[in-house]
Parts: structure tokens; C-alpha cells; sequence
């Protein structure tokens, strides 16, 4: 069947009934340098053999396999995904099915959706954690939109530069069109954020900080918590690494009141740099304003237990103008995939890893120190860290390329004050030997 | 629902076009939500009310009410500010379903209590719901 769900002759019946007239008629409201003239600049089409030829090309440039040994997480991390991930967000009930709009045909991905909510929620601290976001910028942005609809006539957040420099950019173009003010607060020499100049700011809803922070640093939450809310102002946690919870106190016990962050890092591959996760959870007394779908448990006419899309009046469907969120049936099947991941590794499992993890970093800063390099900041981190080199790295960079090694990340770009420095990832599946050849190269 | 003739429109009281009723008592006013408004939500699980010493204009959104089928957004029928909320309807909405007039939802200091003669008395307010 082909997709044209009109004929012509029915689309000229629908454009006399409006009084349109013509189709141009119709979309006369639309200003002429928005609208696409002439052909769409599409490469021509291809076979299917020549359109699997450019894929693989394409995974190729990425290196997202297991080809190369890559030292880069910056948001996206390389983790091993069990086989039990695979296996069952693979099947076609839940990969192909469609959003759980009756719940009568969905219980299996309500249910799912429901147990990701659950471990999610318990593993950040927060009563209640959506159905996912799109990923975890757009969730950060979501975050500050819901804060200063909480704090209802502020017009002002503030946000750490320790924020992943992407996301800062999609609570930019979330946020100023509607003429919201951002704040931006510095980065202290021990890599943490500096919440002294909260004190003379006024008309603050939501203040966000990453943590493990872009530059791998763990932030003190609770402490900025207490400044924070002294301030009157709602304490959002962000994060790139999710797995960090499953060694640090959780964000809901520091004190956040809304948390939100990528859940790439829990079974989903790193891809194209997408799709992620957004996780998106919240203190109970904010649930209402709390963006996108949720789904609950109720029970049938029977007495059995059941699970339902809830509190859906939120929601674009309904609520129009009014809703939360604009969001609309995202990638629920990461959310799942998520779902899965967490309880296949279970919270034993996931402490376990974080800790493989943290070790493993804290070697590559040891080898990496013998070898005259230096951490830059004094904070204490998880997986990420930055570097400094005795002498210009990108000699090493290119040797450590060929032995396919990708060391680190080049902050220059992102921070220019950074320049020269690198930021490291190292993750369970970092091996001894290739952190060893890293320093080799350093020290060569 | 109701048929028209069996909504309960108190006359010592004003009502809105938005189906808010308004009752003064020497310096404040009562503010509230009509039969006819909770009888065409169904049940109400959720209000949603300002902070105490908010400021309103006449005509402002001050709440929301969330029933299991829609969210309607709670307007002022008069100015002033708020000097109470009834936050017995945070953990009992439905008490707006049971009796809406005795479930007021915000007590204000009018801002110019002579707009309360611009309100509906009840017969206006039930020809306006007949059409």
C-alpha cells in the first residue's frame, strides 16, 4: 500500500468545504522564505546493496565497534551491553510496537515502561520518573522550562559551566526565544562550580549543575543544595553518567528536586551520538508539572493488577497550550532497553561496575602521573578526568591513532581556557595494556 | 450531568461567565467554582491554588482545576490579593464535587469591591447557561 492517504479528488472536496480554494491557498499563512521552493536537495536513490555499502562506510569512520579502544566519553560512553539486552529489547514486541496509547493491547511495554520508571527512580533519589525524554540535553532544557513553571513569575536560571557545552547550548535555544534569563556560574580550580555569586542574584527558579560534571568532577551536592535552596530557587542534577550512581550518594538524597540526565550509558549503543535517553525524574510535590508521559499501575475490573498511561492531563493531547511539555511518543524503546539493562545488572551489579569503573580511572591517572602528565582539577571524579601534558600531546595522539587508541578529547574546541588539555574516559571495557601505551606514549 | 433546572445557584452569591462565583463578607471575598462548573468536570482530583499575598487582576488565571477527563484554568472574578487558600481541597478535591459552594477555593481582599455589583446574580448566570 502506498503511503498517500488522500486522493486528489478528496483534497479538493476538503479545500472547497474550508474555502481554501487551492493547496497554496491553504498554506498562505506560511511566510514565502519559509516555505521550500523548488526540488529537495536529496542525493538520488540507491539499491539496497549500495544503500548497505554506505552504511557500513559510515560505521566505519565512527569506530563504534570494538575496532578501536576509544578513551572519550563526553556524553556518551562506551560500556559493555549484555547479551540479555540484546536478546529481549530485540523482540519485535517490544522493538516495533507502537506508543501504549490502549493499554487493553500494551500491558507488556506499560509494564516495561513502568519497571524503567521504577529503577530509574531509585536510582537517582526521586518519587516519580517519567517515561524518558529525548535525550539528555532536551531533559536539562525540560528541567529549566519546569522550574520556572514552578517558580511561576521568575524569569531567571542559572546554570554551571561544568554543564556538557552541548547542553548548555539546548537550554540556550529552549529558553531565550521566550526571554528567560541564563546565568552561567564558574568553575572553581578544584574543577567544581562556584555558588558564591548565587547570593547576589534575585528572581532565580532553577539552578542546574552536572554531576560527575563535564570535566569528570563530582560536585558536592549537598552543599549546593543548601546554597541553592537558600537562594529560593528549585536544585536541578544533571548528568551525563548514570552509572557514577551506582557508587555516589544519589542526587535525591543531596537535595535535588528534579534530576535529569542521558541514559545512554545503560544497554543503549553509542550509534551516530544517538538516539539516547533522556531520564527525567522529580520530587513528589512537583509531579504535576512535571514533563512528559507516565505510566502507572491501577488494577482492572477484576481486581488484577494493570498499568496505565496516568496524570496523561499534563499532556499535549489534552491540555493544549497548558501542557508541560511538547514532547511528543519519543524513543520509548531506550527507555525500555534501559529498563532492561538496569535489572539485568541489578543494583549489586550496577555498584560493581561503577566501582570496575571508578578503579580502572583512577589507574590511567596513576600510570599517567609516573608518566609526568597531571590531573587538572583537584576534585574528585568518577570515570572522566581532565589532563595536563608535560609537552604537546597531539604528537602522542597520532602514534596512540595508529595502535587504534583514540586518547582522550581535545578541550580546546569546547573550552578554549582548556586548551591543550584532554579529557579522558576510561570505562570496564578500558584494558591495562592500552592504558599502559598511553602513558608510554607520553612519557616517549 | 445535570439538566440546568437541577443546578443548585444560590442567590446570596455572584457568578462569572467562566463559572466562578464570588460571595463578600465586610472586607473579603470568597471565591469559588459553580454546581454547574463541577458538575461538567466530573470528579476533581487536583486544584491547583496561588500562594498566599499572590496579586490578581479581575479576569487573571489564579488556579487550575484537574478533573479525570480535562485540567480548566480557575479565573478572577474580581481584583485583589490573596489572603487565604482552602487547603483542605489538597487532599480533598472532591469536597468541590460534594458541595462547590461550601468548598471555597481562595478568600481575597478586593482590590475594589464595587466590581462585585458587576458580577451575575443567579438568574443572569442561568439564562447565560441556557443560551
Amino acid at each position: 500500500m502506498r503511503y498517500l492517504p488522500h486522493t486528489p479528488e478528496e483534497i479538493e472536496a476538503m479545500l472547497a468545504a474550508i474555502g481554501a480554494g487551492s493547496l497554496d491557498g491553504l498554506f498562505a499563512a506560511v511566510p514565502a522564505d519559509c516555505r521550500m521552493t523548488g526540488s529537495w536537495p536529496l542525493p538520488a536513490p540507491k539499491t539496497e546493496w549500495e544503500l548497505n555499502g554506505h552504511f557500513r562506510h559510515l560505521a566505519a569512520a565512527m569506530r563504534i565497534d570494538d575496532s578501536a579502544e576509544v578513551l572519550v566519553g563526553a556524553g556518551c560512553y562506551h560500556h559493555h551491553i549484555p547479551e540479555t539486552v540484546r536478546a529481549l529489547a530485540g523482540r519485535s514486541e517490544f522493538l516495533t510496537s507502537y506508543t501504549p496509547y490502549q493499554p487493553e493491547m500494551a500491558q507488556g511495554t506499560l509494564q516495561g515502561i513502568f519497571e524503567y520508571q521504577t529503577l530509574a527512580a531509585r536510582l537517582l533519589g526521586m518519587d516519580v520518573v517519567n517515561a524518558s525524554m529525548y535525550d539528555g540535553a532536551s531533559a536539562l532544557a525540560e528541567a529549566m522550562l519546569m522550574g520556572l513553571r514552578i517558580g511561576k513569575k521568575k524569569k531567571r536560571v542559572a546554570m554551571a559551566k561544568a554543564i556538557h557545552p552541548h547542553y548548555r547550548a539546548v537550554v540556550r535555544a529552549y529558553l531565550k526565544p521566550a526571554g528567560f534569563d541564563i546565568v552561567e556560574l564558574d568553575v572553581l580550580a578544584s574543577g567544581r562550580t562556584d555558588l558564591s555569586t548565587l547570593d547576589g542574584l534575585d528572581d532565580l527558579a532553577a539552578v542546574a549543575l552536572q554531576s560527575p560534571n563535564f570535566f569528570g568532577v563530582i560536585e558536592d551536592l549537598e552543599a549546593a543544595a543548601a546554597a541553592i535552596h537558600a537562594a529560593d530557587a528549585l536544585f536541578v542534577t544533571c548528568f551525563t553518567e548514570p552509572l557514577a550512581y551506582g557508587l555516589l550518594r544519589n542526587p535525591g538524597s543531596c537535595g535535588a528536586d528534579i534530576v535529569c540526565g542521558e541514559g545512554q550509558s545503560f544497554g543503549i549503543p553509542r550509534s551516530f551520538g544517538g538516539p539516547g535517553l533522556g531520564m527525567f525524574g522529580c520530587k513528589a510535590p512537583f509531579t504535576r508539572s512535571l514533563p512528559g508521559r507516565l505510566v502507572g499501575e491501577t488494577k482492572d475490573v477484576e481486581g488484577r493488577r494493570g498499568y496505565v498511561l496516568t496524570l496523561a492531563t499534563r499532556e499535549q493531547h489534552i491540555r493544549r497550550e497548558k501542557a508541560t511539555s511538547n514532547i511528543c511518543s519519543n524513543q520509548g524503546i531506550c527507555a525500555l532497553t534501559t529498563g532492561i539493562y538496569m535489572a539485568s545488572l541489578g543494583s549489586t551489579g550496577i555498584r560493581r561496575l561503577a566501582r570496575l569503573n571508578y578503579d580502572k580511572t583512577e589507574y590511567l591517572k596513576q600510570v599517567l602521573g609516573s608518566a609526568g602528565a597531571k590531573v587538572a582539577f583537584t576534585g574528585p571524579t568518577f570515570n572522566e578526568f581532565v589532563v595536563e601534558f608535560p609537552s604537546d600531546f597531539r604528537p602522542a595522539y597520532e602514534r596512540l591513532l595508529t595502535q587504534n587508541i583514540i586518547a582522550g578529547l581535545e578541550l580546546g574546541a569546547l573550552y578554549p581556557e582548556l586548551a591543550g588539555r584532554s579529557l579522558f574516559c576510561v570505562t570496564e571495557t578500558t584494558g591495562k595494556q592500552t592504558m599502559d601505551a598511553i602513558a608510554a606514549e607520553v612519557r616517549a | 450531568m445535570k439538566e440546568l433546572e437541577e443546578l443548585n445557584l444560590p442567590d446570596d452569591i455572584r457568578y462569572t461567565g467562566d463559572h466562578e462565583w464570588a460571595k463578600i463578607t465586610d472586607d473579603t471575598v470568597r471565591i469559588g467554582v459553580s454546581d454547574y462548573a463541577q458538575d461538567q468536570m466530573g470528579d476533581i482530583v487536583f486544584v491547583e491554588m496561588p500562594a498566599i499575598g499572590d496579586r490578581f487582576a479581575k479576569g487573571d488565571q489564579f488556579g487550575t482545576l484537574e478533573s479525570v477527563k480535562a485540567v480548566s484554568e480557575i479565573y478572577m472574578p474580581m481584583s485583589g490579593t490573596v489572603i487565604a487558600v482552602n487547603t483542605t481541597l489538597t487532599d480533598a478535591p472532591e469536597l468541590i464535587n460534594q458541595d462547590p459552594y461550601e468548598a471555597w477555593i481562595i478568600e481575597i481582599t478586593p482590590a475594589d469591591p464595587s466590581e462585585y455589583d458587576q458580577l451575575l446574580p443567579a438568574a443572569a448566570y442561568l439564562d447565560l447557561l441556557k443560551g
